[in-house]
């Protein structure tokens, strides 16, 4: 459904040009879920924002059910249903809760701007009429930016680590939310994060480092691994440096 | 009688569709068009000078008074009113001015405003102003309001120019005395060759006096915002001034803050920002399926809001 065909991206960085994604292919079928993770730096944003057109590939392709959008920019791409749910969303002077989720919510879908709000563990009596300015907190801005996107009827929803500073109480209630969008809406999701509980919910895990895609998986294997690695414990017990022998590594 | 331009202007500067409850006094042109008093508000015409004087008993509670002022010609008008708010009362004085000028002569109003806001009174007091019309001739508006707060006394000024003024420059002046609160709200949008200049001076004369100056603006193509926001603490109080504008295009905009505290317990804070629309916001809004220009237009409402 969405194609990726050797999307290469370089950026303007400091010190000139930097490569930012090579030659990245990827297929993401329909009504799937897809949960990327990587290393940090690793360029899943990058991937991200590129689906949605805030980057324009250097080279490559993308394709959306076969039509070519790569010179399409965010407006059309939103409008073709990409939906982009920011890692760090912006702070809005003088805009409420209320006015970014009615310009978000699709008039082909029936929204309930409450049961939005509910979805993503906020009271709507609280939030809907609270200016989304300096006094919304970290968790309060990312829940928020969650349900702007579920507002929309989406072909693709990119979520860039929605359960960072979620607290533990409403992470159980957000991936019920991320299951149920799938399944009532077809629409494919792929999750950023780094998670465990996240990752479980993946039928394919993508792992990206370096700006390339280093392996597609299973969620299995990717657990397997991280088990073995933490099992092993090499830093914490053999550190040069010395530091506490013998800690508990297990999860 | 009004005509349909002079119910325009005034639905745009007092949100009045009708003539208004309560007290009011229309101006138009130079002269009076309509005046209402009530048993608790007097309006009675200066003698010495054009302008009024409106009185409020004290203890004169959710009454509201309308004094707007129109403009359909080129003519320079100037004005002096005196507020009386008489101790423990409690009211709304919704001034606004509005300009249709369709001819190439000047239309020029000066108004000077001074409140008296009496012992444990409480006002709120709007102003609006508004130009239009196609004429080339210029809109000129310069306010100047002077507000005496009394102990325990609270004012909220509310001051909204959005559309059509070409040149203003409007001075505030407050003395803020025991235990007064003092809130004012600004917003300001300049276009085109406009240029706007914004003068506020609060003292914080009484102890545990309070202000909060918060100023939004936007200032697009080739106009020039001035703001010049001066917060002097003499006594144990706190003073805030908050400063926010927004420029585009080959506008300017100049954030000149001036604190200064005479007593060790006086705490002021002033804070002035001036920057484009920032991109993240814009890009998030398209990323909803805002063209840019449908978001900055969202976004530039919303902060004037
Ligand atoms: N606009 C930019 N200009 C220059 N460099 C950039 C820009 N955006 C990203 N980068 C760089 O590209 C690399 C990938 O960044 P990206 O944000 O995609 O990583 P990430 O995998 O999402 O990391 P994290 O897990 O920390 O969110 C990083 O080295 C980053 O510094
Ligand atoms: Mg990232």
């Amino acid at each position: 459904m969405l194609e990726l065909i050797n999307v290469s991206l370089n950026l303007d960085g400091d010190k000139g040009q930097v490569e930012i994604l090579k030659e990245i292919n990827l297929t993401l079928k329909e009504k799937k879920i897809y949960v990327m993770t990587g290393p940090n730096g690793g360029g899943k944003s990058s991937v991200a924002k590129t689906i949605m057109g805030i980057y324009r590939p250097t080279d490559g392709k993308i394709l959306l059910d076969g039509m070519d959008i790569t010179q399409l920019g965010i407006t059309d791409r939103a409008r073709l249903g990409i939906g982009y749910a920011f890692q760090q969303p912006p702070r809005f002077k003088g805009m409420k809760v209320g006015d970014i989720l009615n310009i978000a919510a699709s008039p082909e879908r029936e929204t309930n701007v409450c049961d939005l709000l509910y979805d993503v563990g906020l009271c709507a009596q609280d939030y809907l009429n609270r200016e989304i300015n300096a006094s919304f907190s970290g968790g309060e801005l990312k829940r928020v930016e969650i349900a702007s996107i579920l507002a929309r009827n989406l072909r693709v929803a990119v979520f860039d680590e929605p359960e960072a500073g979620i607290d533990l109480w409403s992470f159980q209630k957000l991936t019920e939310t991320f299951e149920n969008l799938n399944k009532k809406y077809d629409t494919t999701i792929v999750i950023i994060s780094h998670q465990e509980r996240i990752l479980r919910l993946a039928d394919e895990v993508i792992l990206v480092s370096n700006g390339t895609i280093s392996e597609i998986t299973s969620q299995e294997k990717i657990l397997g691994e991280i088990e073995r690695l933490d099992s092993r414990c090499d830093c914490r017990n053999n550190c040069s440096l010395g530091g506490n022998i013998n800690v508990e590594c297990d999860r | 009688m009004l005509s349909a331009i002079d119910k325009k202007i005034l639905a745009e500067v007092a949100d009045l569709h009708e003539i208004p409850h309560g007290a009011y006094n229309i101006r138009k042109n130079g002269e009076g068009a309509g005046r209402n008093t009530t048993a608790n508000i007097d309006i009675v015409t200066k003698k010495d000078k054009p302008g009024i004087n409106v009185i409020i008993k004290p203890g004169t509670k959710g009454e509201s008074v309308h004094i707007p002022v129109i403009l359909t010609e080129g003519l320079e008008d100037l004005v002096y009113n005196t507020f009386e708010i008489g101790a423990e009362s409690d009211v709304i004085i919704v001034a606004g001015c509005g300009i249709h000028n369709s001819g190439s002569k000047k239309a020029k109003h000066d108004g000077v405003h001074e409140f008296f806001v009496r012992k444990g009174a409480r006002m709120k007091y709007v102003e609006k102003h508004y130009g239009e019309g196609p004429g080339s001739g210029q809109r000129i508006l310069n306010p100047k309001t002077i507000i005496e707060v009394e102990e325990g006394g609270v004012a909220e000024l509310e001051m909204i120019q959005i559309k059509g003024v070409d040149h203003t420059i409007r001075d505030t002046e407050v003395r803020l005395h025991k235990k007064a609160r003092l809130i004012v709200t600004e917003r300001l949008l300049t276009t085109s060759q406009q240029s706007a200049e914004s003068n506020i001076t609060v003292e914080l004369t009484g102890e545990d006096s309070t202000a909060q100056v918060l100023s939004r603006s936007v200032a697009q193509d080739d106009s020039q915002q001035v703001f010049h926001l001066n917060m002097r603490g003499y006594a144990k109080g706190r003073g805030h001034i908050q400063c926010d504008s927004i420029i585009m295009d080959k506008a300017r905009v100049s954030s000149i803050p001036e604190i200064t505290a005479f007593h060790s317990d006086a705490q002021l804070i002033h804070e002035a920002a001036i920057g484009r629309i920032a991109s993240d916001q814009l890009i998030k809004l398209m990323t909803l399926g805002l063209t840019e220009k449908e978001a900055e237009d969202t976004i530039l409402q919303g902060f004037l809001k």
